[in-house]
């Protein structure tokens, strides 16, 4: 692809390629994630609906596939309202502020060894920065709406957005002592040499921690108080309407399929082959089985989804003091202690560091 | 600039609010400090309407008085009009009758439990309890033609027997004939049959549900030790029913007060230990447990007893349709019972049953006409719903809405 555009655009000065090219990815690369978001949606109903022993939506399209993008006419034509009181700036400028940085994190996201937007040396603290910036678009959300209903979930998400965030930057420190990079390409081929060599084996409690605090991170059931709709009925997006909701929408899911991404690509191996290692395979007629392909990491980003509607289908919420304790008293403690044994494992030269 | 708590408006448009519950909050941050409900949204005036009606038009709007379980608000207004009257009805009746005090006892506390564990967050329990609730829902329909509001029980017995066959699913373009035979396998026989069939089924079901709540960390975290109430303060604040059996006073109309044929059936009362939201839950899915199990018991007396179901006395009963084909006096008594119905004699009287949520009782007062002079409702929830200030105190938002659907409330009796 890139030799044909680059054999197209050779009468043209290397910079303006290079700019063109990005702007290509990007173009790609957004126009995915909203069809993912819109197979999310559509995917979502279907399991939870199987999982309720009811059918789901049924009625739109073949088997109900076009419901999602039905919802999305839908949400897009309806009328925007703002309410009287409201500051006009700031209730509009949010949902922006939340979906901007929902996009941007996917700059650095390494698809496969070849696809990746921007390869830059401090990726994992981009997507540190990125990641909890979107809260920002959260609590202007819930404050410019002025509903107390809007304002209490703001707070929450504040909050929650603090301690889950501390917890997800230790996991994250452990993940970048094993592969001593910040970039996640590398971070991908520290893992490379089979299923028991990916991060998930030393780092297991990271990779659990860091988990449930992407679930918390991204506002996710159980974990959902600043939604809260049985409580503070849809919390910080109360009051609004058409496609200011559709855009809160959509950064919700957007964030989702990226931690799911973000949780593979780091512990999971990213573009590895569940294969990969086994040299008896790699002779044989199945040796693509082995090949590191972007479709590991979309069966492994898949996987992880399937868990974040599998605990919206099935557990109760948390209550706000249960959910920072959790944080602070369970969730941060582990990771400290697991950084620890990182260096105790550092000196010992065991696990990953064992070639080092 | 002064410092002042925040005052929430809850309700009465809120996912939480069971029906049309407001309740004004002052909150220091997320903590209740104080907490007003206020009532009335869904008066009908019903005590009043039963005042110009003879007494059998009254029976459907009781079946609205708690709309989750309907038969059960039916009950003690026959009960008590039988009271004045004088009459029993025959056995078979009394035992149809607790037949459906059970399956209304199981629908309103699947009903609570759905909605509790929704308040909770915890989606699935609510459409795993409204797939059962759905069969109990085609044996009100058999028996009664009406799925919600059945206008079941008169005084004097009920309606109809137990009709012999179920209706049954019909294959159309969207249901194969295969499927339809799936849906019909317990539609084969007697309704009795049908009922017999779920009883089979539903431990297990109850098993399920409990995989789901009961040794959950968050659904433990969510219910223990939230709005406790004590054993004094519950009876001080005239808590009836699991309310007031969480707390750990054994008290059961049906037991303590037994009416129609309770006094031959076997069962046990469930009671609670700290009286917090989590005994109540065990309590109610307990009581669902034994409701089966009466339901069993009736089955089994049904299957071997036959006989009437309303008294024979056509001051209270219309006569058969062919029978007044050719019959005088059958007509006279047909234009009579459905234009003026019957007087009831000077007196009145209090009966109660045990509501699925408490004690339920109607006072009725008769002046000797054909309607009463004085219909009071004794509602539950009512008394429950004005504990809920005291139980929220110093606990968080969150907390307030596990506290309604402890308390169970349905407006539709707290309102009247």
């Amino acid at each position: 692809m890139k030799e044909f555009l680059s054999s197209l655009l050779s009468s043209l000065d290397p910079q303006w390629m290079s700019l063109i090219w990005s702007l290509f990815q990007i173009a790609i690369v957004t126009a995915c994630l909203i069809l993912t978001v819109i197979f999310l949606v559509f995917f979502e109903r279907k399991v939870i609906g199987y999982m309720h022993s009811r059918v789901g939506p049924n009625r739109v399209g073949p088997m109900g596939t076009l419901q999602s993008i039905a919802d999305t006419i839908k949400l897009l034509l309806k009328e925007v309202i703002i309410p009287a009181k409201a500051d006009k700036f700031f209730f509009l400028l949010s949902p922006i502020l939340l979906l901007v940085p929902a996009l941007a994190a996917w700059a650095v996201i390494p698809f496969s060894p070849e696809f990746i937007i921007a390869d830059i040396n401090a990726g994992l603290l981009y997507l540190l920065a990125l990641t909890s910036f979107g809260v920002y678009g959260v609590i202007l959300g819930g404050w410019a709406s002025n509903s107390k209903y809007a304002f209490l979930g703001s707070m929450r998400a504040a909050a929650q957005m603090v301690a889950y965030e501390i917890a997800m930057g230790f996991a994250l420190v452990g993940v970048l002592m094993a592969s001593g990079s910040l970039k996640l390409g590398e971070i991908v081929a520290a893992q490379s040499g089979g299923v028991l060599s990916w991060f998930w084996v030393p780092l297991f409690p990271l990779f659990i921690v860091y988990f449930i605090s992407g679930i918390a991170e991204t506002n996710r059931h159980p974990f959902d108080l600043a939604e809260g709709e049985a409580e503070i009925v849809a919390g910080f997006h109360v009051e609004y309407s058409g496609i200011g909701f559709a855009i809160f929408f959509l950064a919700e899911y957007i964030n989702m399929a990226l931690i799911s991404v973000l949780t593979s690509i780091l512990f999971l191996g990213g573009w590895e082959s569940f294969f990969a290692g086994l040299t008896f395979l790699e002779d044989s007629i199945l040796a693509f089985v082995v090949e590191p392909s972007i479709f590991w990491l979309l069966i492994k980003a898949l996987f992880f989804l399937f868990v974040f509607v599998w605990l919206r289908a099935s557990f109760p919420r948390y209550r706000y003091d249960q959910l920072m304790s959790l944080g602070w008293k369970v969730l941060i403690p582990i990771t400290i202690v697991w950084i620890g044994v990182e260096c105790v494992m550092y000196v010992m030269q065991v696990g990953p560091w064992s070639v080092a | 600039m002064t410092e002042s708590n925040l005052k929430l408006n809850f309700g009465p448009q809120h996912p939480a609010a069971h029906g049309v519950l407001r309740l004004i909050m002052e909150m220091d941050g997320e903590v209740i400090i104080n907490l007003d409900p206020h009532i009335g949204l869904l008066h009908r005036g019903t005590e009043k309407l039963a005042e110009i009606k003879p007494y059998n038009h009254s029976i459907g709007y009781m079946d609205r008085m708690d709309y989750v379980s309907m038969m059960c608000c039916e009950h003690p207004y026959v009960l008590a009009i039988e009271s004045l009257l004088d009459i029993t009805p025959p056995k078979r009746a009394q035992y149809i009758r607790v037949m459906f005090d059970e399956i209304t006892r199981i629908l309103n506390h699947l009903l609570w439990l759905g909605c509790h564990g929704l308040d909770i967050g915890a989606m699935a329990l609510f459409l795993y309890c409204f797939r059962e609730r759905e069969d109990l829902y085609d044996a009100y329909e058999a028996v009664s033609g009406a799925r919600m509001h059945a206008t079941y029980y008169r005084p004097g017995g009920v309606y109809r027997d137990l009709p012999e066959e179920m209706p049954q699913y019909k294959a159309n373009k969207f249901i194969s004939e295969k499927k339809v035979k799936r849906l019909n396998y317990n539609r084969e026989g007697s309704l009795l049959d049908f009922i017999e069939d779920f009883t089979n089924r539903f431990p297990s079901l109850v098993d399920e549900y409990e995989t789901l709540l009961t040794d959950n960390r968050i659904w433990k975290q969510r219910t223990v030790d939230i709005g406790v109430v004590t054993p004094e303060r519950a009876m001080q604040l005239g808590f009836t029913g699991p309310m007031l059996r969480g707390s750990g006073i054994e008290w059961d109309l049906r037991r303590n007060q037994s009416y129609e044929v309770y006094d031959e059936l076997d069962f046990l009362i469930p009671v609670g230990v700290n009286g917090d939201c989590y005994d109540r839950y065990l309590v109610r899915i307990e009581e669902m447990r034994q409701s089966n199990m009466i339901i069993q018991q009736c089955i089994r007396w049904l299957r071997e007893n036959q006989g009437p179901v309303m008294i024979g006395d056509h001051k209270y009963r219309p006569p058969k349709r062919d029978s007044m084909k050719h019959d005088m006096e059958s007509l006279i008594y047909h234009f009579k019972h459905f234009t003026e119905g019957y007087s009831v004699p000077e007196g009145n009287t209090y009966k109660a049953i045990e509501h699925p949520k408490g004690e339920f009782g109607v006072f009725l007062l008769s002046d000797g006409a054909n309607k009463p002079y004085r219909l009071k409702v004794r509602a539950p929830s009512f008394a429950h719903l004005a504990a809920i200030d005291e139980m929220s105190k110093g606990h968080m938002l969150a907390d307030v809405v596990s506290i309604i659907g402890t308390l169970d409330i349905v407006f539709g009796e707290i309102d009247r």
